[in-house]
């Protein structure tokens, strides 16, 4: 097991968490909270995979799971801001739905497996940097780079613009972005399609890079729920986000790659693959997501940061309050 | 054309069940769009589902086995979602129920030969008190630490299985296969077949005590709810947690003992299904039953005994559904319901209004 081919992995891993991340906080910065994310990433997997079978051009796959899963995703934008329905619920009915919906296209897709898959590139010059080029930048898949640009992008547009100040605000302190003249229904909207689309992104990301192929509801398996565990722990910043989605890209990958090692220090590796002991193992991630929301929430309290103010509730015009 | 909400002040009391069960006839209908979309058969689906499901004693008797689950952990549900505390976690508190049952006869903690009148009770206990440990870590990590719910809860299905399958492929499997050696006759719950000896009639229906500990849990619920002080606390934190924390009710104290309650309840579902139905731990006891409860609390508005109807509903959903090609098609349904009763919900709470958009300045 060669450490910093573990690491490469685990940053490419990390990228399907990081697309999904970025794109949860994005919505819940405007004050939507979504919890459909496993569900849109469920149809982008297969939405993407199908297309990329049939037409053999995998940057097109990734297109169409974008689309379906911002399409999704505006279910739930008119469900809970035009109607005022309960996000959660609602966020809820939209898993339910995607996962649905995708387990009904999956048919017969799982039995075509070989298609043409994101290429891999090497980045030239900073992949000779000794180590940081071994593990970011050689021969990952093209999208892993479209994740390392996304977020220092989505840190400079929430922060530093001005239509990122108009973002926080609409998620922030509604009622007033609406008498500042920002349109806040038109913005909640677009972010949720925005967060809608990088989640599909995340779903392609999986079946036509990261670990190809379709199989049905286990093609995602929890990573959306991940996803929105890491939002909380990264306490709404991309930045904290990447963090987090490289560790727990890290993770998961580091629990399929040490099951097949057969000693650990010239001890007998008690979590080869076949033994009991590897679901220890295959919990470990989602134990350690408990932890880091803890922390999250814990140093959320202490630093008195806390989640979007008007996060989860609908904006009612001509209403006050927040 | 823009879209105007009117809060209503005066709706009346027939317009919400009215309205549930108009969005129940709405997702079948949009469900059969959809079947047909696909290339299925929604007519010949639907009729498949109903004779499946009720066509004869026998089939309403394997419903009913459906339902049993469904009944304890839509319970578990109701009793969370009524305090607007979202258990999404009654799939992972019900494979620890049925764990902590499966613990007393295979660890063993009671010997081999001990008589059913005792094995029952206690493997009841162990599931309760199983599923309720797993409800009581996102309750305490709430109430104290203010940790969203609905994360520790999902993340802890997934730990519960793996859980789960450690002990099936693990200390209890059966010579190396996914399940564990079966229960002895004395963990099983009592079935209408056991008793076809007297009465004949009785042959080969599989219908277990299970379903009369769902029944009596959703009247003890209901009491609970509806006629007692507690109960009137656990709304009111639902309803208003403002005025709640006015009244000094101890919100936190509730929170957590809601969470025991609600995951004891799915921990029953889950002893219930591996002693009334599976005789043995295996690790797939459960198709979901946990997350179909969510939509079950939401279509029986969270009250117990419309509870025990929703679930025999998705009980023939469930049995019938596992024929009906494509096989995403029952989950696509349940997530058709849950958005029309959503929509039902929007209806009753305002009056919608198409307006000409006015120039405004």
């Amino acid at each position: 097991m060669d450490l910093t081919n573990v690491l490469a992995a685990g940053v490419a891993s990390g990228t399907v968490l990081l697309f999904a991340a970025i794109g949860e906080i994005f919505a819940e910065r405007a004050g939507v909270l979504n919890l459909g994310v496993e569900g849109m990433m469920l149809l982008g997997a297969v939405a993407g995979f199908a297309t990329g079978v049939a037409t053999g051009d995998p940057w097109l796959g990734v297109l169409v799971a974008m689309l379906a899963g911002g399409l999704l995703s505006m279910i739930h934008a008119v469900m809970t801001i035009s109607l005022r329905a309960d996000q959660v619920v609602s966020g809820l009915a939209l898993t339910f739905l995607g996962t649905g919906l995708a387990r009904v296209l999956g048919e017969g897709v799982s039995s075509a497996r070989n298609t043409a898959l994101i290429p891999q590139v090497t980045v030239p010059i900073l992949s000779d940097i000794p180590i940081i080029g071994d593990i970011f930048f050689t021969e990952q898949r093209a999208v892993v780079y479209i994740g390392y640009l996304l977020v220092p992008l989505a840190w400079y547009w929430i922060n530093r613009t001005r239509p990122g100040l108009h973002l926080r605000a609409v998620g922030e302190y509604p009622a007033a972005a609406d008498a500042q003249g920002i349109g806040v229904y038109r913005l909640r909207y677009l972010y949720v399609f925005i967060g809608g689309m990088l989640a599909g992104l995340a779903g392609a990301t999986i079946t036509l890079a990261i670990s190809p192929g379709w199989f049905g509801d286990q093609t995602v398996n929890g990573r959306g729920w991940i996803a929105i565990g890491l939002v909380i722990f990264a306490q709404w910043s991309p930045l904290r986000a990447a963090f987090g989605a490289l560790l727990f890209g890290a993770i998961l990958r580091f629990i399929i790659d040490i099951q097949g090692v057969p000693s650990i220090l010239a001890f007998a590796n008690p979590f080869l693959a076949g033994r009991s002991s590897t679901f220890f193992l295959e919990m470990l991630p989602y134990l350690l997501v408990i932890l880091a929301v803890v922390i999250g929430s814990r140093e959320a309290a202490r630093k008195r940061i806390g989640a979007p103010a008007a996060l989860g509730r609908p904006f009612v015009r001509g209403e006050r309050g927040t | 054309m823009t879209l105007s909400l009117e809060p209503r002040t005066d709706a009346p009391r027939w317009l919400s069940p009215a309205l549930t069960v108009a969005a129940f006839i709405f997702a079948l209908a949009l469900s059969a769009v959809i079947i047909a979309l696909v290339g299925g058969d929604p007519i010949r689906s639907y009729l498949h589902i109903l004779g499946a499901a009720f066509g004869s004693v026998g089939v309403i008797s394997d419903t009913l086995v459906k339902a049993t689950p469904l009944i304890l952990t839509g319970l578990a549900c109701s009793l969370a979602f009524r305090m607007r505390l979202w258990n999404i976690g009654a799939e992972g508190q019900f494979l620890l129920g049925a764990w902590g049952a499966s613990a007393v006869v295979l660890a063993p903690i009671l010997p081999a030969g001990t008589p059913a009148i005792v094995v029952i009770p206690v493997m009841m206990l162990a599931g309760a008190l199983a599923g309720g440990l797993w409800g009581f870590i996102p309750g305490i990590l709430r109430a104290r630490l203010g940790v969203s719910e609905i994360i520790v809860t999902l993340m802890l299905n997934y730990v519960a299985l793996s859980w789960i399958q450690f002990w099936v492929f693990g200390p209890w499997s059966e010579g190396g296969f996914q399940q564990t050696d079966a229960f002895p006759r004395e963990a099983w719950l009592p079935r209408l077949t056991d008793f076809a000896t007297a009465v004949p009639g009785l042959g080969g229906l599989t219908v277990h005590l299970g379903l009369i500990f769902g029944i009596v849990c959703a009247a003890i619920m209901w009491v609970a709810l509806e006629r007692t002080r507690w109960g009137y606390e656990i709304r009111l934190i639902g309803d208003s947690p403002a005025a709640a924390r006015y009244a000094g009710i101890d919100i936190k104290k509730k929170i957590v003992i809601v969470f025991v309650i609600s995951g004891a309840l799915a921990g029953l579902g889950g002893m219930s299904e591996v002693s009334g139905v599976v005789h043995r731990l295996q690790d797939h006891i459960s198709p979901g039953y946990g997350f179909t409860a969510i939509i079950i609390a939401y279509l029986a508005r969270f009250g117990p005994f419309r509870v025990v109807i929703a679930s025999i509903l998705f009980g023939a959903l469930i049995l019938a559904g596992r024929e009906i090609q494509p096989q995403g098609i029952p989950a696509m349904i349940q997530g058709v319901i849950l958005f029309s009763l959503i929509l039902a919900d929007v209806l009753v709470r305002y009056r919608i209004r198409f307006e000409r958009r006015l120039a405004t300045a």
